[in-house]
């Protein structure tokens, strides 16, 4: 309210606004029906009090917050280090994982069906295109967002004793993502789908030696059918994201046992 | 030399204050003793407690005499040790075996001289040896590194929270507003005229437009992936300050600029046949 009065007329009004939502904001934290549903004790049973001691044992008694230290380094939090990149990679997988399980529920990988499946959910599905957008959108990010912090890496030099293993994790957890963005790709079943994948798997034929088995391995056929696409669907829903989380286990639990995100340049 | 942390030397010398003992700096090294029994040994040992006075001024307390003369270790064993098993020999041929006994025994070593070395002992009428030294740095680490440390809840935490309701916010609004495309059925007889991988591929398909797939496709990003992966074991430059890694930096930058370039030119700059144009003549060939 002091501030209203030395302030200009809009940093007055603002300043009043404020104190005018702060003042709302009391009457009905302080009333009868909140301080009885809320009180300290009512949901959770002990009541939080902001103190070290309560700050360790939120991150300590959580088993998805005890991914993190107790502790971070003071320039581990600086925004402009890190851009998030890694953990929105890291949730961006999460948010894949559960769009795609939505999709799952309307799609049958056969040659006969996918198509059709995915035109349903495009027009059928309540939300399923909304959610069909999500997981497609979000695919392109999360491999925008795999690579940027690792260039970010290479520039702070962040690859270098003692993370270089968690590095040549990282670039696995690149070619993985990778390999699930490639596989997913097929999965719609349409003319992009189909001649994408061909563009790229007629590369893989090239492999020295053992060029065409490796094809045949992938493509269950000589050229790509529906046994490509049963084959493709398993390694996108099953087994990339099985290995995936393996790695993804690995590099965590390595960027904390290496001494957290590298030091300040 | 071990290096013997400073609220220990205080801890002693307050220990010794307590028992009437002369504080380490002014005699060798020892173990409090009765006040009583501690004159004698002092007089016995007195090579120990002339080179001691020395080290005073350097406050250092018992090491600061090894320190003085160059370092001489033999074996792992600090010299200073070495030293003073030497002046103990030297004490014990000289004055009759006055004070053959070493340590903590100084009590009994009072009454030393009138009772002649046992027979039976080791070469030179030892009766004690040194087996081991420990050196403190490699059973105790006595001072943590102190670093500028905050509590994950809320600084760190709070901050991802924020990332990640924005990244969902955006990603919400962009998927209602921008559809993701589905042509038509697939059909393996009717191929599009281009047909191009998905983006992060185009930059493969565009050196196919260069080189024999067999290197296109497999050779060049399979020693891509490679050289990403012993990049670390190979740059064995320690220092991460951007100006002492130009060549890695500038290596670095000059392949990702090689990369973004050919993705953008086989996703943009390639039309019909795959041949290239410029987008704002010939439209657009592409789709994510």
């Amino acid at each position: 309210m002091a501030n209203g009065s030395n302030g200009g007329n809009g940093q007055g009004a603002g300043a009043k606004l404020l104190t005018r939502v702060k003042e709302a904001g009391e009457k009905v934290g302080g009333s009868q029906v909140m301080t009885s549903i809320f009180r300290p004790g009512s949901i959770f049973r002990k009541g939080y009090t902001d103190s070290p001691r309560n700050r360790s044992y939120v991150i300590m008694n959580s088993v998805l917050y005890h991914l993190h230290p107790v502790k971070v380094k003071r320039h581990a939090v600086k925004v402009s280090y890190t851009l998030c990149l890694g953990g929105l990679s890291f949730f961006l997988f999460i948010l894949l994982t559960v769009t795609g399980i939505f999709l799952m529920f309307f799609y049958r990988p056969t040659e006969a069906q996918a198509w059709t499946d995915v035109q349903n959910i495009e027009t059928a599905v309540y939300f399923g295109s909304l959610v069909r957008n999500m997981h497609r959108w979000a695919a392109h990010l999360m491999v925008l967002s795999v690579f940027l912090p690792m260039s970010r890496v290479f520039y702070h030099g962040a690859y270098k004793a003692p993370r270089e293993f968690n590095w040549v994790v990282g670039v696995i957890l690149l070619t993985l993502t990778l390999l699930l963005s490639f596989t997913g790709y097929l999965l719609p079943w349409d003319q992009l789908a189909l001649w994408a994948v061909t563009v790229g798997t007629n590369m893989m034929g090239y492999t020295p030696v053992f060029g065409s088995s490796v094809k045949y391995a992938l493509l269950g056929s000589k050229e790509i059918s529906g046994e490509t696409l049963l084959r493709w669907y398993v390694l996108h829903v099953l087994l990339l994201p099985f290995v995936i989380v393996i790695f993804m286990a690995i590099h965590f639990w390595r960027v904390r046992k290496d001494g957290g995100i590298s030091g300040p340049l | 030399m071990p290096d013997i942390p400073e609220h220990l030397l205080k801890r002693s010398a307050e220990r010794r204050k307590a028992l009437g003992l002369p504080v380490p700096g002014e005699t060798g090294e020892g173990e409090p003793a009765a006040p009583e029994a501690a004159e004698e040994p002092a007089a016995a040992e007195a090579p120990t407690t002339e080179e001691a006075p020395a080290a005073e001024a350097g406050s250092g307390g018992e090491e600061s005499a090894g320190e003085e003369k160059p370092a001489k270790s033999k074996g792992g064993v600090p010299a200073h040790l070495l030293e003073r098993s030497r002046k103990r020999k030297a004490a014990a041929a000289g004055g009759g075996g006055a004070t053959a006994a070493a340590g903590g025994a100084r009590a009994a070593a009072t009454a030393a001289p009138t009772i002649p070395a046992p027979a039976g002992t080791g070469p030179g009428g030892h009766t004690q040896r040194l087996l081991t030294v420990v050196k403190s740095g490699s059973i105790q680490q006595t001072r943590a590194e102190t670093q500028d440390k905050v509590h994950t809840w809320p600084h760190l935490l709070v901050i991802e929270f924020a990332a990640l309701l924005g990244v969902t916010a955006m990603l919400l609004v962009f998927s209602a507003l921008v559809k993701a495309p589905l042509l038509g059925l697939a059909d393996v007889n009717q191929t599009p005229n281009p047909s191009k991988a998905p983006w992060y591929f185009l930059g493969l398909q565009e050196l196919l437009t260069m080189f024999h797939p067999m290197v296109a496709g497999v050779t060049i990003p399979g020693m891509g992936l490679f050289l990403l992966m012993v990049a670390p074991y190979v740059d064995k430059n320690p220092s991460n300050k951007p100006a002492d890694r130009k060549f890695a930096i500038s290596l670095f930058t000059l392949f990702l600029m090689f990369w973004a370039v050919l993705v953008i030119i086989g996703s943009f700059f390639r039309a019909t046949g795959f041949n290239f144009v410029f987008p704002w003549n010939a439209g657009i060939y592409f789709d994510l």
